[in-house]
């Protein structure tokens, strides 16, 4: 097979280039006159662009500019690339630029701001909605206040409220002038349903002018410390008393009970003189921050440092324990004196075939201290603290992992060492050559060429080996009196779980700040290893 | 002749186009002018209870003309989403939600409080104050949940008049366990709690406006005697952190366990597996009665919606009734936290045992503290149970959390 396109090129190559271009043209033609290919891609692009502008009618509806000008343009660059001739490289990348950018570049670019900011609870989304949030949770029904009728009324000012209180007494109000009592009201089984001068909305006008109505706030009297008057669902209101006060040219909260001013100090939220923060604030840009608290915060910093390392240790150890556990296999069972070698194979690709996930689920309860099929069955009974003990726990991951990764590379090492021509190992059989030098200075060099860049993403997987570590120890054992929310067993990316999506003080910012760290070793440790394998293959 | 084939079917393809996009283009404007016509409340739920809200939606739909829209969400996810989303203003209007979700969505500003007025006595007295947070109510309660003793009456006839007479009355029974409750090698302090408050040892002391944070009581004398207490159960083998959530309910599904200290969420498994089932009261170790959590379920309102006086009429005139409240009862077999439908609920045996017990519950605290107090909270019990030294651990625990929460 590969020797027949070997020679193809040649013999094109050979060719003047007239004639290839030639070729290539009429190939090109023939491919576009195809009138069901065409009627096909007419077909796609229209459901393409039939979804871009309904995207785009969503998006203008919700004022979201940004987002539209970009569906537009990559739409009118889609159909301009397809719907013109020519272009062959565009028309094949276009899908998959597109794709990544979605999905790979969006994310990586979004998480690295992330990392920037202080989003995590209590900073979740931006001051205008913190202001009304505060302002909103502030408001306090005035105590044994009563709940009062209310019917929705308009003039030619605006929006006011017709109240009846418990005594049957009718009055009405509007955001600038206190209630004041009416008379000839009509009434309707004790709630006075409209009055002179005035228009009663019906229920469903309130509903279509929801936002006026719920920020609708009635002064009670003239004295402000006897509340104000609002309606949350448009037919009863109470009277409340705002315990914040929002000062606008100022920008500072003040506490109405203490007198606290709270400023915005540039810390994403409100904060008082000594120091008080009011939550919910909000997300701000806080520069390296989070990179900075990572390294010199030591409550942060030392778990972090032994998590590093044992993240390092547990990836190499369980890409090395794999690999030559996978390389033994594969060899012994390519050894053309084995009986069975089909059967054994197909016993071999066992694990990989159960999904990681659940097979260290079902681990983590046969490794169960006093009810684990481990102790209990193969141990005779034996209580041996697999998961629970730091030291064994660390071991069992690694046991574990082995189970689980050793077929891949039994498969991959299988691949290559049959792609290794026998005339080689023939010739150095023939000058004499034992067979743990063949294997040491022929056949593991060779396999290295091919199989390098497989170590290097393994590892680069066990680094982010989460399903594992989640599922058998979560993380733990905990040391008790450690004081931090971090196990013997987290990698680096369990961590950053347990940083961003575990308990109610969550992190996302420092979270984003660990996963660029990973990104930076992992990122590393590949370079340095792939500069590696291009001196491997220079050897060869 | 070629060429011109290509120029028509190039006509055509744009033609198609065209008819394509405005087809797009009909079908959005058909959306949006309904959208902006009537008002639409969009509910997040969890999928089991959205069939019992079906019918709730529908008439409230005849009644006002509001349409509400009820989405299925995963129970895992909704907390997470709520919190992303609301900020943007693409969140629902409402979400079904627990009571302890409140201190995190109050900090994180995305919930408003409502006004549930003259109805707050309609409801059971935990659920009424688990609403409430900071001094103002955040949340509708439907829902009631706590732990309780279920008993396979087979093999013990009566209930434990204590610990002590529990384990007895377990052991006597010749089963392979007297007691089983849910743990694991971080512990469960949701769990233990019962046991705790009956050495007089609360998390958080309490104020008028609920758990006062400011007022940690874990590390009190009752919470050493607690300590000891679990090292003393630890060595005696009748609390351990190799009983899981699975193997718990495996044992006493098997029939191979007396007791079993859990919540209404099991009864099922336990009735399914053919085991005579009663519902005790939580038999106490100590001096006070056990008082286990309770956890209170209900809807919430979100700041960024849009609609909040329709949402607000749904909440607190609609939902807040006694067939809506029995109807959700019906789907999910759990105590209502409208008093009514509570009380004809508890007709049933097993719904009735849980309430009785839940008449002792307390709030589960919903203050943001909380976190920092279940992340340490566990793993202390966790290592006691196994042997460490109880006070050290306990003691270390109260500095831990007292630490977090600053």
């Amino acid at each position: 097979m590969s020797t027949l396109t070997d020679d193809e090129v040649t013999e094109s190559e050979s060719l003047p280039p007239t004639k290839r271009q030639r070729q290539a043209a009429r190939l090109a033609e023939h491919a576009s006159i195809g009138v069901r290919a065409l009627l096909v891609k007419i077909l796609l692009l229209g459901i393409v662009d039939a979804i871009a502008v309904w995207a785009l009618f969503i998006l203008v509806m919700k004022e979201q500019w940004v987002i539209g000008a970009i569906v537009l343009v990559v739409t009118l660059l889609a159909n301009w690339i397809y719907f013109s001739p020519g272009k062959l490289p565009a028309k094949y990348l276009t899908p998959g630029v597109i794709f990544l950018v979605v999905f790979q570049i969006f994310v990586i670019v979004y998480t690295g701001y992330i990392g920037f900011t202080n989003y995590s609870t209590g900073h979740n989304s931006d001051k205008e909605q913190a202001v009304s949030a505060l302002i909103s949770s502030a408001q306090e029904r005035v105590p044994d206040s009563p709940t009062y009728g209310v019917t929705v009324v308009e003039n030619l000012e605006g929006l006011g409220v017709l109240v009846t209180d418990p005594d049957g007494d009718v009055s009405v109000g509007k955001p600038d002038s206190p209630l004041e009592p009416v008379r000839n009201a009509t009434m309707d089984g004790g709630k006075a349903v409209a009055a002179d001068g005035y228009t009663s909305l019906s229920f469903q006008q309130i509903l279509t002018r929801q936002n006026e109505i719920s920020s609708l706030s009635v002064p009670f009297s003239d004295d402000p410390n006897d509340g104000s008057l609002r309606t949350p669902d448009g037919q009863t209101g109470y009277l409340y008393t705002s315990s914040l006060v929002y000062d606008q040219a100022a920008d500072t909260m003040t506490d109405t009970a203490t007198g606290t001013v709270y400023t915005d100090q540039g810390t994403g939220a409100f904060t008082s003189a000594d120091g008080e923060e009011m939550l919910p604030g909000w997300r701000i840009n806080v520069g390296f921050d989070n990179f900075t608290r990572a390294f010199s915060e030591e409550s942060i910093r030392d778990p972090l440092v032994n998590v590093i390392i044992w993240t390092i240790v547990f990836a190499l150890i369980s890409v090395a324990s794999t690999f030559f556990l996978g390389l033994f296999l594969a060899i012994v069972f390519n050894d053309m004196r084995m009986k069975g070698r089909k059967f054994y194979r197909v016993l071999m690709i066992l694990p990989y075939a159960f999904p990681a996930f659940l097979s260290a689920l079902v681990w983590s309860g046969m490794l169960s201290e006093s009810f684990g099929f481990v102790n209990q069955v193969v141990l005779g009974g034996a209580e041996i603290p697999w998961l629970t003990d730091p030291f064994l726990a660390k071991v069992s991951i690694l046991m574990v992992n082995l189970w689980l990764g050793f077929p891949y590379m039994f498969l991959v090492c299988t691949g290559a060492l049959q792609s290794i021509p026998d005339d080689v190992l023939e010739a150095a059989k023939m000058d004499g050559a034992k067979p743990w030098a063949i294997f040491r200075l022929i056949k593991l060099p060779l396999l290295l060429v091919s199989l390098a860049p497989l170590l290097i993403s393994s590892f680069a997987f066990n680094f982010n080996n989460f399903n594992l570590i989640y599922m058998l120890t979560g993380g733990g054992p905990r040391d008790p009196l450690a004081g931090v929310n971090v196990g013997a067993t987290d990698i680096l990316i369990s961590m950053v779980y347990k940083v961003a999506f575990t308990g109610q003080a969550r992190d996302y910012g420092l979270a984003s700040a660990f996963s660029i760290i990973i990104f930076i070793i992992v990122a590393t440790i590949s370079i340095i290893a792939f500069r590696r394998t291009k001196m491997l293959e220079e050897l060869n | 002749m070629k060429v011109k084939t290509r120029s028509i079917l190039t006509a055509g393809a744009l033609a198609t186009t065209a008819a394509l996009v405005l087809a797009g283009c009909a079908g959005g404007a058909d959306d949006s002018g309904d959208a902006a016509a009537t008002s639409t409340l969009t509910v997040w739920v969890d999928a089991e209870r959205v069939d019992a809200l079906k019918d709730a939606a529908a008439a409230y739909q005849d009644k006002t003309g509001v349409e509400v829209d009820l989405v299925s969400k995963d129970v895992a996810k909704i907390k997470d989403d709520f919190i992303q989303q609301a900020p943007t203003g693409k969140g629902p209007d409402i979400v079904m939600g627990a009571h302890d979700w409140l201190g995190e969505l109050v900090t994180n500003g995305v919930v408003a409080p409502i006004e549930l007025s003259d109805k707050e006595g309609d409801f059971l007295e935990v659920a009424y104050k688990a609403a409430t947070y900071d001094g103002n109510q955040y949340l509708l309660p439907y829902a009631v949940e706590n732990l309780a003793l279920l008993r396979n009456a087979d093999l013990v006839p009566e209930a434990a008049s204590s610990f002590d007479d529990m384990i007895a009355k377990g052991t006597a029974a010749g089963v392979e366990l007297p007691f089983v409750v849910e743990q694991g090698a971080e512990g469960n302090p949701y769990h233990l709690y019962p046991f705790q408050t009956a050495f007089g040892a609360p998390v958080f002391g309490s104020n008028e406006g609920g758990y006062d944070a400011t007022d940690l009581q874990l590390g009190n004398a009752g919470g050493e005697q607690f300590a000891q207490w679990l090292a003393a159960q630890g060595v005696a083998g009748t609390l351990s952190t190799e009983i899981t959530g699975d193997i718990a309910k495996e044992k006493f599904t098997a029939g191979q366990a007396a007791f079993w200290l859990t919540g209404p969420w099991n009864v099922g498994a336990a009735v399914d597996a053919g085991i005579n089932v009663e519902v005790d009261v939580i038999a106490s170790p100590g001096p006070e009665a056990a008082q286990p959590f309770a956890g209170v379920k209900g809807f919430l309102l979100s700041e960024t919606s849009k609609n909040k006086v329709a949402a607000n009429d749904f909440l607190v005139n609609y939902l807040a009734t006694e067939d809506v409240q029995t109807a959700l009862y019906e789907s999910g077999n759990i105590l209502p936290a409208l008093a009514a439908s509570a009380e004809a609920a508890s007709s049933d045996p097993i719904v009735g045992g849980f309430a009785a017990v839940g008449a002792e519950a307390v709030p589960m605290p919903a203050v943001p503290a909380m976190g920092s107090v279940w992340q340490f909270w566990g793993i202390a019990e966790a290592a006691i149970i196994d042997g460490a030294d109880p006070v050290t651990i306990w003691q270390k625990l109260a500095t831990d959390v007292q630490g977090a929460i600053g």
